[in-house]
């Protein structure tokens, strides 16, 4: 039988900054915060670090969406390491992890350390650092189908993506709203949380409409801060302070068109073949899973999640959450129990890697989640980008 | 008081592969990419045809009629000037429906816009390019 390499791998330590609308500290200093508190946690030193992946790898373009890379931190706290990786092209934010586990099972690294850095708020502070578009360049490579029709920014392509999901689904906005009521209701209770003032179903339906049919609730929530994880060789993680979180799963195919305009379904996105290869993998099922860090830059990807992952039949996401009772964190299945991106700010599914291991390892405080979880399963989306993992304390 | 300009259109740069798409409305004519072997639309214009592993396909006409698959009515104004509301959309082609093109739905007030609709392309000057845009089909010949 195969053995997959990912079993041979577990989350050992996590740390994450200061998360806010603005820090006082650099993206560097952040990231530092993070990566000491990782190693940290994990019981190891610096010098027992021999590898370094990030995703997607260092930007200088002022749009705060990745300012640090691996050259950066590498060098600002000098480690030593055999293998280290950042890059964009990947099954989205997770490649990162995907890479790592590559090179622990090729025998180059024991223990990884992996991050991700977001500058955005202070990046939109000084201009409108999101955009899309860049006045007065001509836009190659993919994006260019979309650059000349006012597409400023990824809401109006996901907004495309949703608005068809909303047609066939018959999703009404009362039932999205759950989604981020739930998260705020979560936030609340999170102290590192960016927004934590519970929000109501008023509140969601006078949130000013982005592109139909998104409105501003739908959205994360753009923030200065950083997630530091620790990816160990499963004998080295059963020797340190923390029980593994055993990465039981990964789905990292793309099985699809690689294209925001032809993906072979436009309302699922990338995501169930990734979410089927991820079952292909492990003898767990959907039933089996405890809690979710689902995937919300918008709200509709955590709808297709709680789908694709096999939680509720196709469409039937609306049924799932309807009053909110089953994904709130005394439900069947928490959903995103630290507010996720939408109210604890958009760290890029490493804030929700942090939150799975908060709440398997009891640390979650005033919003830990009861019975002792044991199982999560946490994804990444976005358009032709996905990946997934099932995560598993020993 | 005078209304700003609207932005420009960031354009797209053109290389041998996207060039036909980009500058044909200047004649008139959506040009999409077409096996030469099996007549299957390619697109984006690459140049191999992966149902019978050709690199034989070239720009060709099509009609540019073809229906709303999916829109979106943003009412954000990302910039100063920008006018709003405005439509984006994917666009199926009548000839290759699993083909979806990129564009604005224009010629007509954004709330009529619907799944399925009927629309027919147009060409929008910009610069050296001739922009491919969709607005209601004309009633039906």
């Amino acid at each position: 039988m195969t053995r997959h390499a990912e079993k041979d791998t577990a989350i050992t330590g996590i740390g994450m900054s200061d998360v806010s609308r603005g820090a006082s500290k650099s993206a560097l200093a952040l990231t530092v915060d993070a990566a000491l508190e990782a190693i940290a946690d994990a019981g190891l030193t610096r010098a027992e670090i021999d590898g370094i992946a990030t995703w997607p790898g260092e930007r200088v373009d002022g749009s705060g969406f990745s300012p640090v890379g691996c050259a950066s931190l590498q060098d600002a706290l000098r480690l030593k390491v055999n293998w280290y990786a950042g890059g964009r092209e990947a099954p989205g934010q997770y490649g990162a992890v995907f890479n790592a586990i590559g090179a622990i099972a090729a025998g180059l690294c024991r223990n990884v350390l992996i991050f991700r850095s977001m500058y955005e708020a202070t990046a939109r502070k000084t201009a409108f650092a999101n955009s899309l578009l860049r006045p007065g360049e001509r836009q190659a490579g993919p994006f260019a189908w979309y650059a000349p029709y006012y597409t400023y920014a990824a809401a109006l392509q996901q907004a495309l993506f949703f608005n068809l999901y909303v047609h066939n689904s018959g999703i009404r906005p009362e039932q999205v709203a759950q989604i981020p009521i739930n998260q705020r209701r979560n936030a609340a209770l999170n102290p590192k949380a960016v927004y934590r003032t519970p929000i109501t179903l008023d509140d969601y339906l006078a949130s000013p409409l982005i592109a139909t049919p998104l409105r501003l609730y739908d959205c994360d929530v753009p923030c200065d801060g950083a997630v530091a994880i620790i990816v160990s060789r499963i004998d080295v993680a059963r020797t340190l302070r923390n029980p593994p979180v055993r990465i039981e799963a990964i789905g990292s195919s793309m099985q699809y068109r690689n294209s925001w305009t032809q993906l072979d379904a436009l309302d699922t996105q990338a995501q169930p073949k990734v979410a089927e290869m991820l079952w292909s993998r492990t003898d767990l099922k959907p039933v089996d899973v405890d809690i979710a860090q689902l995937y919300d830059g918008f709200t509709y990807h955590t709808l297709n999640w709680l789908e694709n992952f096999g939680f509720c039949d196709r469409y039937g996401a609306k049924d799932f959450i309807e009053g909110g009772r089953r994904i709130a964190l005394e439900g069947d299945l928490p959903v995103n129990t630290g507010g996720g991106a939408l109210s604890a700010g958009r760290l890029h599914a490493y804030g929700a890697v942090h939150e799975a291991c908060t709440q398997l390892w009891g640390r979650g405080g005033a919003r830990q989640v009861q019975g002792s979880p044991q199982v999560c399963a946490t994804s990444t989306a976005g358009g032709p980008l996905a990946g997934a993992m099932l995560l598993v304390r020993d | 008081m005078t209304q700003p300009a609207p932005p420009p259109r960031t354009l797209p740069a053109i290389d041998p592969d996207n060039r036909a798409y980009w500058t044909r409305g200047r004649d008139g004519v959506l040009a999409i990419f077409k096996c030469h072997s099996c007549h299957a639309y390619v697109h984006p214009p690459v140049p191999f045809c992966p149902a019978c592993d050709t690199v034989a396909v070239s720009p060709q006409a099509v009609s540019g009629r073809g229906t709303v698959v999916t829109f979106t009515v943003n009412h954000k104004q990302w910039v100063p000037g920008l006018p709003v509301p405005y439509v984006l959309a994917l666009v199926a082609l009548e000839e290759a429906p699993e083909v979806r093109l990129v564009a604005n739905i224009t010629h007509c007030d954004p709330a009529e816009v619907t799944f399925g609709m009927a629309v027919e392309v147009w060409f929008e000057p910009a610069e050296d390019l001739w922009i491919p845009q969709f607005r209601p089909a004309r009633s039906a010949a």
